[in-house]
């Protein structure tokens, strides 16, 4: 199957400021009792977006000059904890299409990329420009070109960076390698038939 | 040349590069339980997709299941639906289900080493961030997501990067009333929770050379807590040990000739390393958590942090937010803090040398007033040793509530939550903001004789003072 080659992100961002945002966060554990990841996006950032009794609290996803949002920012080691895959695809399914932050969870990273969904870092100081420039004007379009790590804004451009293996995939549209996982499986067998373990 | 047991293992299972230059790696043991992986199973039915070695994964149910009910349909439709698709999918796709009728089920951190199915030099994945578990025994063991549940599912390996490897060292003695769980927050709160971005940690030293299995999967456990994927101990005569007897140990001469590998595979003296840390024994103190993620850690003797001392704007926020949702207060002892929950339990503690160690101090004493303790053994398997110890009955005359094997109150996905803002003083893995289960709920993680000393006495304290005796 031809997956798209994800070359560019362009849309208007959110910032959601923090750092160590962890998956439970993202996603709580009680929103996981299901057994399709269909309708997750609703549940996005629920207890921190939401009191008990269902009505908003102040949070920048709620802020209806937000809404609409496709590019997330945020700080040092967002999506730690768990390696839920409910928390990128409830941030996919609320239409979230790339993430920029200071740093990344190592498997929240991976299943991001695994979703086609960039994860691209940039120095603190860049990402508060970026925030800047959206509260000022949330209309400014935000686009984060991912071959040539670089984000522009508001007439501005800054410098992002993306792990070699995951920027290749993305921009050769092989980020879910399921095809090429098939297509090594016979080298695979052998592999594991040298191995006791898999053997006995 | 020189090689540290992680890149043995990964040699011994890469099997070609991809064209996005990371490894397509063979997955040697898949363990998989009822949260993560349902959706793995309707997209291999979307994709008309076989499991490719259906031998090689192995599943139980753990966080939704009900630790105070056993029949079916649970109360909870959801939870009910979760544990019908497992069944429903391992017996489609031929794969062994460790289900609650047979006697083995628990929590898939515990099951995979209780049935010997977690052995060195093997790679493990898991659906699950504490799956640096079996790195205990010397295996290169991580947690993956959901769609790398099919990519395992359908291919037996995965896409991934190479990890380098920092080496911790441990070396002296810990003093007495110093625990596994202890080192392991002591080394996060050193290190950071992401100082272990990118990198598998290899334990070492003599306090891991003295650890039992159990002490060693503890530290392991807590490995991505601090940003590490994968976290290992080298294997030895304790591993095999261990492993000696169990169901899916080798037997005969194969075990001779499993034994030879295992010993192979370790680390060879002088190998190079990407980083070395050396830790002193004797500066790790009885810790506890006082904030909302692992790292905001201190000695029980210590005070809860003050803002205005912090050595950077960042760490000033960090403790700001922490102490706004905990509702403590900067600068007073941690000791004193009352407590409404204590819960014993979890893939990090949930080992029947944690509830042994627990039953020594407790006996003959009560669970303080107001404070409900649950004990929740981490697989039937514990379970049942604890009856046959009669650590069950110690527990129930104690105070405590005895629950069925499950994840439990470390995650809430059952009914057992916090409720409100209560404290939780928890042997759990994470203090995350609503991770028991209320949106407001608060956790202190410790070791489970912490645990049990705040329960005897209501409020966080020094176990060494409450139980008088040297702990160790």
């Amino acid at each position: 199957m031809a997956l798209e080659k994800i070359t560019r992100v362009a849309g208007r961002a959110v910032h959601v400021p923090g750092n160590d945002i962890d998956t439970d966060r993202i996603i709580p554990a009680r929103f996981m009792k299901c057994v399709t990841f269909d309708g997750l996006g609703e549940y996005l950032f629920y207890d921190v977006r939401r009191n008990a009794d269902g009505s908003e609290k102040a949070h920048p996803l709620n802020e209806a000059r937000f809404k609409g949002a496709s590019i997330l920012l945020s700080g040092v080691n967002f999506g730690c904890g768990s390696s839920r895959e409910h928390a990128p695809q409830a941030l996919q399914k609320f239409g979230i299409r790339a993430v920029i932050a200071e740093g990344f969870a190592e498997i929240f990273f991976g299943n991001c990329v695994t979703l086609g969904m960039p994860c691209v870092t940039a120095s603190r100081e860049d990402i508060l420009r970026i925030a800047g420039a959206v509260e000022s004007d949330p209309g400014t379009e935000v686009s984060i070109d991912i071959a040539g790590q670089s984000v522009s804004f508001a007439g501005r451009i800054a410098k992002v960076s993306i792990r070699e293996s995951a920027r290749d995939a993305l921009v050769n549209g092989r980020w879910d390698p399921i095809g090429e996982l098939i297509d090594g499986a016979g080298d695979a067998a052998k592999v594991a038939k040298g191995l006791r373990y898999m053997v006995a | 040349m020189a090689r540290t047991l992680f890149q043995k293992v990964w040699d011994a299972h890469a099997v070609r590069t991809l064209a996005n230059g990371q490894t397509q790696l063979l997955v040697g043991t898949h363990l998989i339980h009822e949260v993560t992986s349902p959706q793995a199973f309707g997209m291999m039915r979307d994709l008309g997709l076989k499991v490719a070695m259906p031998q090689r994964t192995y599943a139980t149910v753990d966080h939704i299941v009900p630790t105070d009910q056993v029949s079916e349909p649970y109360a909870d439709p959801l939870a009910d639906a979760m544990i019908k698709e497992l069944r429903r999918s391992c017996a489609e796709f031929g794969i062994t289900f460790f289900d609650r009728s047979t006697g083995k089920q628990g929590i898939v951190h515990i099951v995979g080493p209780e049935q010997g199915i977690t052995q060195p030099g093997t790679t493990i994945a898991c659906g699950d961030s504490h799956t640096s578990t079996h790195g205990a025994f010397g295996a290169i063991a991580f947690g993956i997501g959901t769609t790398q549940i099919r990519d395992v599912l359908a291919t037996q390996t995965m896409a991934l990067g190479k990890l380098k490897v920092r080496r911790i060292e441990v070396n002296g003695r810990l003093r007495p009333g110093v625990y596994a769980k202890d080192v392991i927050l002591h080394i996060i709160l050193s290190l950071g929770v992401n100082g272990g971005t990118g990198y598998a940690y290899e334990y070492a030293g003599e306090v891991f050379d003295r650890f039992s299995m159990e002490e060693r999967m503890t530290v392991c456990n807590m490995s991505i807590e601090g940003g590490a994927r994968a976290g290992y101990v080298n294997p030895d005569e304790t591993t095999f040990a261990y492993l000696k007897g169990r169901p899916y140990s080798p037997k005969g001469a194969q075990w001779d000739a499993a034994v030879a590998e295992w010993r192979a595979v370790a680390s060879d003296p002088g190998c190079a390393y990407d980083d070395i840390v050396r830790i002193s024994a004797s500066d790790i103190a009885p810790t506890v958590t006082w904030g909302i993620n692992p790292g905001q850690g201190i000695p029980i003797t210590a005070s809860i942090p003050d803002p205005a001392r912090a050595a950077s704007p960042d760490e000033r926020a960090s403790i700001e937010e922490a102490l706004a949702y905990m509702k403590l207060s900067p600068g007073a002892p941690i000791k004193g803090t009352k407590i409404d929950v204590a819960f014993l339990g979890s893939c990090t503690n949930g080992r029947l040398s944690d509830f042994q160690e627990v039953a020594r101090f407790i006996k003959g004493r009560r669970v303080a007033p107001g404070v409900k303790a649950i004990a929740v053994p981490g697989s039937q398997g514990v379970g049942l040793l604890c009856a046959e110890l009669g650590i069950d009955k110690v527990f129930r005359d104690a105070g405590f509530e005895w629950r069925n094997a499950g994840c439990s109150m470390c995650l809430a996905m059952n009914p057992d939550k916090l409720v409100g803002d209560q404290l939780c003083a928890s042997s759990s893995n994470r203090n995350f903001k609503g991770r028991q289960g209320s949106p407001t709920g608060r956790t202190l993680l410790m070791s489970p004789v912490m645990v049990a000393a705040a329960a005897v006495t209501g409020s966080v304290c020094d176990a060494r003072d409450v139980f008088g005796v040297s702990a160790n």
